[in-house]
């Protein structure tokens, strides 16, 4: 049952069309990652003489980056609950935790690239590689996007507290971010997992 | 200044024709806008957030647009019309760039912002609401879409416009082949296009999910309104497939992919990617045109729309199949026979829902009384014309046969059977009918038959030839043929119905030229003879900005109508009147996309340094609008009583 706050907070008329219409972006979201993860899918033995996924891929690192996503995911849920609780402070903080996570994914995720580059595995080496980078570029960029977008929704909260204009922002922003999650539990799956099979 | 003299010595003469057209088409409009004291005017236009201007600028803009292509058709068919022909500089290279860019502007800037601009004007009136559910992006949209056109349009006189075809097929359209900028105005130019295109399409499913009047059931939805939404939907997922193809051919362009490149990669990705969405568009341009004919074809015969439930589920059964038919247009690409057999049946089963609606268009006309007004005239000049298309749909759909018609002419008679004629005829009819409900003057029924006659007839002459063209072997995307081929006459009519299409056109702006200047405006809500059934009849023409004063009420399907038999001028109109709350127009859409339109040119020339100029002007209108929070202003409740009831309280 939506607590007292909550009814408030996003039953506005104008909160409610907004978080329909973001739904709808998620729906576009969902069709541009299954192309590219279908472009990946049928490219994936197409590897140019050069390394393929089981050389590649270091499945410990990935983990970590795994571990520090997702977790990210369950600080947003609790900014949320609090939100709706309208606690700004513990809100402020489990965002501020959230984005400072997605940071600490993106920086790992250029590790990682940077290793690979270094052992001359660019976007130009092969088919395979082209459509990894840009599945992974994608998804990273999104990250990254969410960052800076949830940075100055925090902004906003610091400066007019929990209301229904920043509240709704602040929800909306979380969908995002827990999609983007999503995404990366599909990529965890099939470019990780079944490349090193 | 020697070298940039160089530089012109060495231009082709069409170039050079359309830098001085572009020149004085710039000093003469600057001109007449510091004449006439318009710059402010201008501003008010671009920086508004009304759905109704916003439509309207939609319209104009993607008429400029369809003029600029329809040109090249003309030059075209002037480079076709004899045997082994040497028109002007239209050979080769030249003709390849004629023809890209032909079909990519009449789909991509013509064909869906005329739609969607006709239909932005008219939905929220269909169902009652004050404006769209956001109006800020509705603007942006129109901006995207407006960037976007430029980029594409202004390639011809910087560095060359795309010539791969308006498929662009890879390998073709990769820099091993076509180095250089042309086709890189193709992928980011679209790119912003269809951004724009996602954005006003998530508008119109909220605005009509959200913002109906009390009363407005979904079963009571104008079929405008019903095609809309599902034409939304399809948009939402068919123009994100589009976005990954043309990211991947960003990337294999620009960051030096070789996912499509023919020795290493699948050039076959983009076939598939451009298909999933370029299919679904074909019907993101139909459906509409379908929604405005049932208005048109129930209004003008003067009778409710003959199976309504049957008309609705039909637009969502094609909406649904349209998407799972992508690969008719690959049949020759030599994948197995039974992905050939499974998409051969689909596409097949779409002459199914389609055929429900030409009947039900059919038996609403039946024991009608119908009046041939031009809007009428082009919804029956629709029915006949599509349904030929739509005969030649079903005969390239057949696998054997396609292996025949495949990169025919009788493929270019086919398309341009069913695009004309939904589209073209539809956004033609649409705008005959509510021209008065956009512009409160009716456009002249004299000029507009004569319109209709020229135009129409002359569509048939330019494309019927092309199916006998196509079965005697004329292949698509030649600048020319041989001698004694028995080609020659059948290209000269069609190059004479293509300029008899060109007249009609001019009929048409003429029409528009007198009406506005010389027109009287009409006084009544409703100008077609009392004969108007939806809510945009309601409302005075032009509709003021709130569009409606009171908040409508709905009992049935066809509100007005259900008014005019029980012997009443109008609808009811719940609740007192009241202070409407407004949208402040906003300058940051334009600036969006003129940010938006410098970053394309970094990327297209690849200066990264104006390419992240670019985004960094994107990125900082973005913040702006996010940390914008009091927004709109009050229309005070006087003015809302006396520009409804004409006197003052």
């Amino acid at each position: 049952m939506p607590s007292l706050a909550e009814k408030n907070l996003f039953s506005d008329h104008h909160a409610q069309m907004n978080i329909l219409a973001f739904w709808f972006l998620i729906g576009a979201e969902v069709v541009v990652f299954g192309c590219l993860f279908g472009i990946y899918v049928s490219v994936q033995e197409l590897t140019n003489n050069g390394p393929g996924a089981k050389e590649l891929f270091n499945l410990s690192e990935i983990i970590v980056s795994t571990i520090v996503l997702l977790s990210s995911s369950f600080t947003c849920a609790l900014g949320v609950y609090t939100l709706k609780l309208g606690k700004k402070t513990m809100t402020l903080v489990w965002f501020l935790l959230t984005i400072s996570l997605g940071l600490g994914f993106v920086i790992l995720e250029g590790i990682e690239f940077m290793a690979y580059v270094a052992e001359g595995a660019t976007i130009s080496s092969s088919p395979f590689l082209g459509a990894f980078y840009m599945l992974l570029g994608t998804h990273g960029a999104h990250v990254l996007f969410g960052i800076v977008w949830i940075f100055m929704l925090l902004i906003q909260l610091m400066m007019y507290g929990i209301t229904k204009e920043t509240a709704p922002k602040l929800f909306i922003a979380s969908l995002y971010w827990h999609f983007i999650d999503v995404v990366w539990v599909f990529i965890f799956t099939v470019v990780y997992l079944l490349g090193k099979v | 200044m020697n070298s940039i003299y160089h530089y012109f010595r060495t231009l082709p003469s069409d170039i050079i024709l359309a830098d001085i057209s572009f020149v004085i088409i710039i000093i003469a409009t600057t001109f007449l806008l510091t004449r006439y004291h318009k710059w402010k005017w201008l501003w008010s236009w671009i920086t508004s957030t009304d759905h109704k201007k916003i439509g309207i600028m939609y319209l104009v803009v993607s008429f400029l647009f369809f003029l600029r292509a329809g040109l090249e058709a003309l030059l075209i068919r002037m480079q076709l019309a004899f045997p082994e022909n040497e028109f002007w500089v239209f050979q080769g290279e030249r003709f390849n760039q004629l023809t890209s860019t032909h079909g990519t502007v009449m789909i991509f800037l013509v064909a869906t912002p005329l739609l969607i601009g006709l239909m932005n004007v008219i939905v929220p009136l269909q169902i009652g609401a004050r404006d769209v559910a956001f109006p800020f992006m509705n603007s942006l949209s129109l901006w995207l879409f407006i960037s976007g056109g430029i980029l594409i349009n202004v390639s011809f006189i910087a560095g060359g416009s795309p010539n791969a075809g308006w498929t662009t097929y890879a390998p073709l359209s990769l820099n091993e082949f076509t180095p250089g900028p042309s086709n890189s105005y193709y992928p980011i130019g679209l790119q912003v296009a269809g951004l724009g295109t996602i954005m006003g399409a998530i508008n119109f499913i909220v605005t009509i999910i959200k913002m109906r009047a009390p009363g407005m059931k979904f079963m009571r939805m104008p079929l405008s309104t019903w095609s809309m939404l599902i034409t939304s939907v399809l948009i939402v997922y068919a123009f994100s497939a589009l976005a990954v193809a043309l990211l991947l051919l960003t990337f294999e362009r620009l960051f030096g992919t070789i996912i499509l490149s023919g020795s290493e990669g699948n050039p076959l990705i983009w076939q598939h990617l451009f298909w999933i969405f370029g299919h679904p568009e074909v019907y993101i341009i139909a459906l509409p045109a379908f929604g405005i004919f049932s208005d048109v074809i129930s209004t003008f015969s003067k009778k409710k729309l003959f199976g309504y439930t049957s008309m609705v589920f039909a637009i969502i059964l094609i909406g649904f199949l349209g998407f799972m038919v992508w690969v008719h247009h690959m049949f020759t690409v030599g994948l197995n026979a039974n992905i050939n057999v499974f998409f051969a049946l689909t596409t097949m089963l779409i002459a199914i829902p389609t055929g429900i609606k030409i009947f039900n268009w059919l038996f609403t006309m039946r024991g009608g009384r119908i009046r041939f007004d031009t809007p009428m005239l082009y919804a029956l000049g629709f029915i006949v014309t599509f349904v030929m298309g739509g005969v030649t749909g079903v005969m390239l759909g057949s696998v054997p046969a396609d292996y025949q018609y495949h990169d025919s002419y009788f493929v270019v008679a086919h398309l341009h059977y069913v695009i004309i004629g939904a589209t073209i005829f539809g956004v033609l009819s649409g705008v005959y009918y509510w021209w008065p409900k956009m512009f409160g003057k009716m456009l002249n029924e004299k000029l507009g038959k004569w319109n209709f006659w020229t135009f129409v007839i002359g569509f048939h002459f330019t494309f019927f030839p092309m199916h006998i063209l196509g079965l005697m072997g004329m292949p698509r995307r030649v600048f020319t043929y041989p001698e004694g081929e028995g080609l020659g006459w059948l290209n000269f009519v069609s190059t004479c119905g293509a300029f008899l299409m060109g007249i009609g056109v001019l009929f048409f702006m003429l029409n528009i030229y007198l009406t506005t200047r010389y027109g009287k405006f009409v006084q009544q809500h409703d100008p077609w003879m009392k004969r108007g059934r939806t809510l945009e009849w309601t409302v005075p023409s032009p509709p003021p900005p709130y569009n409606f004063a009171r908040v409508p009420v709905v009992t049935s399907g066809e509100p007005l109508w259900t008014a005019y038999e029980a012997q009443k001028h109008n609808i009811d109109f719940e609740g007192d009147y009241d202070e409407i709350h407004m949208p402040s127009s906003s300058s940051l859409p334009f600036f969006m996309g003129m940010a938006f339109l410098i970053a394309s040119f970094g990327f297209v020339f690849e200066i990264w340094s104006v390419a992240i100029l670019g985004m960094a002007g994107v990125f900082t209108t973005m913040t702006i609008r996010s940390f914008q929070n009091k927004n709109g202003y009050f229309i005070p409740k006087n003015k809302v009583i006396y520009n409804d009831k004409g006197v003052g309280y």
